[in-house]
């Protein structure tokens, strides 16, 4: 499949490929549609992440945030020369660092004003991981990412990304290195209607990582432990969607780790707070159709077989549906990657 | 509304009634997010706030800048918390002396439209998504009489405020029954630097405390009477 090479004009004409699982059916739709495509009484729970400018360039090293830790470390994954023309695992690779050693990204090296990063973990998979602690933190730390970071970009786009364009429409706390990009097409005005037939909203927050590291080896790691916050509302919401009639929608697979992750840290039940996730979904049950226990569907990208969100597709349709949907979203033009074209998974 | 515990992001908080209002609504509990160009301006303020026992946050940023509308709201919500109120003070009355549209650069008014009408727009878009998915949240913008009184001299300032004040007429109309308010709240004359750079003539005592118009916008949002005179648009604070 294409990628999409730049945000387009219009969200709302974007092409979604509704896939339902129980009537096996494939529908060659539009995001606007998702206005008749909901039910009054369903629910639509997004990730309400902003994107954070987890690029840090440190001299010729590049330093990609992946995670803060609940201490105020970050883990991050490190990139030799090169910019993000270059795709990621055609990248040299960086100088391999030692715990101690600072990644200078503004000020003179060895000073003790400016800002950097100082190394306090290398990990034993791949010295390209580590953990770094910033020589800042709260305010003035916020204050130098946004200075001196950049979003991260792709090399399959035509131009370099601005703040605007790594945003959805209703982004708040920037926790996420990368775009919940499933709900970049669900514009305000769009969701103002869905509010005003009858579809409740939700967010949890949810640090969605970093897709690609360019090393097989890191690769083969990802998703990586990710932090997520889910509102006593949230949880709310989806118990009285349930008890409506309602279907539970989710606006990307970070929306859903995070609540099954959540579920799974708590013996099945869903607590509200701050929490940590490893969960991978899919990958469990390999071959067989596992439904996800809290959600009837799932609004999200175009992913391939090779991607990681893929298996998780699996809770929501058996894998030869998700296959023969992804023959027919290619041969009628659907382009895929974090601008690209949707589908709406019922289960 | 409430605004104990509210996140609330501030334009223009380093003086006048920018900084009234970020203390006043400290005051009374709210966790404030302040922007102005001016970093260790708006650290005076925030220690201002921190001795009185609020809590404060400098965000240093220019609202006429596009680039810098995401980075404000990262920053502002990191620290502060899902933005619930928005308030659109900060403005520029372009050069001064003021003077007449005839002598008025062609800069000047694209640089007065960019802080005080499209810098409010695009901090309200941003912000309003996320509060249309928590299901409540406010946006007030400083508007001015200028915004709809012809005075000789005040062409680019007036422009801008009736733009802004346009806006806010729409978004209220577009937003009704949503549990989003976006008003209009016209201040009156205060005693301030700005006035003084318009108006160095006037005598202070015939203006307002900008404290006492503060402690009045915040009554305003407590009482919750936007709610039914959000279309009227404007409010004399």
């Amino acid at each position: 499949m294409k990628s999409a090479s730049w945000p387009r004009d219009n969200p709302l004409e974007e092409r979604l490929l509704v896939i339902d699982a129980r009537q096996q059916t494939y529908v060659d739709s539009r995001i606007k549609d998702l206005s008749h495509l909901l039910n009054a009484n369903d629910l639509l729970v997004v990730n309400d992440a902003a994107t954070l400018p987890a690029s840090l360039q440190a001299g010729e090293v590049e330093l990609r945030l992946l995670a803060r830790e609940q201490d105020g470390a970050w883990r991050a994954v490190l990139f030799g020369a090169g910019d993000w023309r270059t795709a990621t695992e055609e990248r040299q690779a960086p100088p391999k660092f030692v715990v101690g050693e600072r990644l200078v990204i503004a000020g003179a090296a060895g000073a003790t004003a400016g800002f950097y990063a100082q190394v306090e973990r290398v990990a034993a998979q791949s010295p390209r991981l580590v953990t770094v602690r910033f020589n800042l933190e709260g305010a003035p730390l916020w204050s130098a990412l946004y200075k001196y970071g950049q979003m991260i970009q792709y090399a399959y786009l035509k131009c370099q990304l601005d703040s605007w364009s790594t945003q959805t429409s209703y982004s708040s706390r920037p926790w996420a290195v990368e775009m919940p990009s499933a709900g970049r097409p669900l514009s305000s005005g769009l969701l103002l209607a869905l509010r005003r037939k009858g579809v409740a909203l939700a967010a949890v927050t949810h640090a969605a990582g970093i897709s690609s590291t360019g090393s097989p080896v890191l690769d083969g790691l990802l998703p990586l432990r990710e932090r997520y916050d889910i509102r006593q509302r949230t949880i709310d919401a989806i118990i009285e969607a349930r008890a409506r009639g309602g279907r539970v929608l989710a606006v990307g697979t970070s929306v859903v780790r995070a609540l099954e992750g959540c579920a799974q840290n708590h013996d099945g039940r869903l607590v509200a707070g701050v929490g940590e996730t490893e969960l991978v979904l899919g990958r469990e049950v390999p071959g067989r159709l596992a439904r996800s226990p809290i959600f009837d569907g799932l609004l999200s990208g175009m992913h391939e077989p090779s991607e990681s969100h893929y298996l998780l597709l699996k809770s929501f349709a058996p894998a030869h549906m998700l296959d023969h949907g992804l023959r027919v979203a290619n041969e009628l033009g659907y382009l895929m990657h974090e601008f690209g074209d949707s589908c709406l998974i019922l289960s | 509304m409430n605004v104990k515990n509210k996140a609330v992001l501030i334009t223009g908080a380093s003086r006048g009634l920018g900084r009234a209002l970020a203390l006043e609504f400290a005051r009374a509990g709210a966790r404030v997010a302040l922007v102005a160009r001016d970093a260790s301006s708006l650290q005076q303020v925030v220690a201002e706030i921190e001795k009185l026992g609020g809590v404060a946050w400098a965000i240093a940023g220019d609202v006429g800048d596009k680039n810098a509308i995401y980075p404000i709201l990262g920053q502002a919500a990191e620290l502060a918390g899902s933005i619930d109120i928005l308030i659109n003070n900060a403005s520029t009355l372009g050069a001064v002396p003021l003077r007449s549209l005839l002598d008025t650069d062609c800069e000047a008014f694209e640089h007065a439209l960019a802080v005080n009408t499209l810098g409010p727009f695009r901090l309200a878009k941003a912000a309003l998504g996320s509060m249309l998915v928590q299901g409540q949240g406010l946006v007030i913008n400083i508007s001015s009489d200028a915004a709809v009184e012809a005075y000789p001299n005040w062409g680019i300032y007036s422009a801008s405020k009736a733009g802004l004040d346009q806006l806010t007429r729409v978004w209220a109309a577009e937003l009704q029954g949503s549990g989003l308010h976006v008003i209009s709240v016209d201040p009156g004359e205060m005693n301030t630097k700005m006035h003084a750079d318009a108006i160095p003539e006037a005598d202070p005592r015939t203006l307002s405390d900008p404290h006492d118009v503060a402690a009045r916008i915040l009554k305003l949002v407590e009482g919750g009477s936007y709610e039914v005179r959000q279309l009227a648009a404007r409010q004399s604070a």
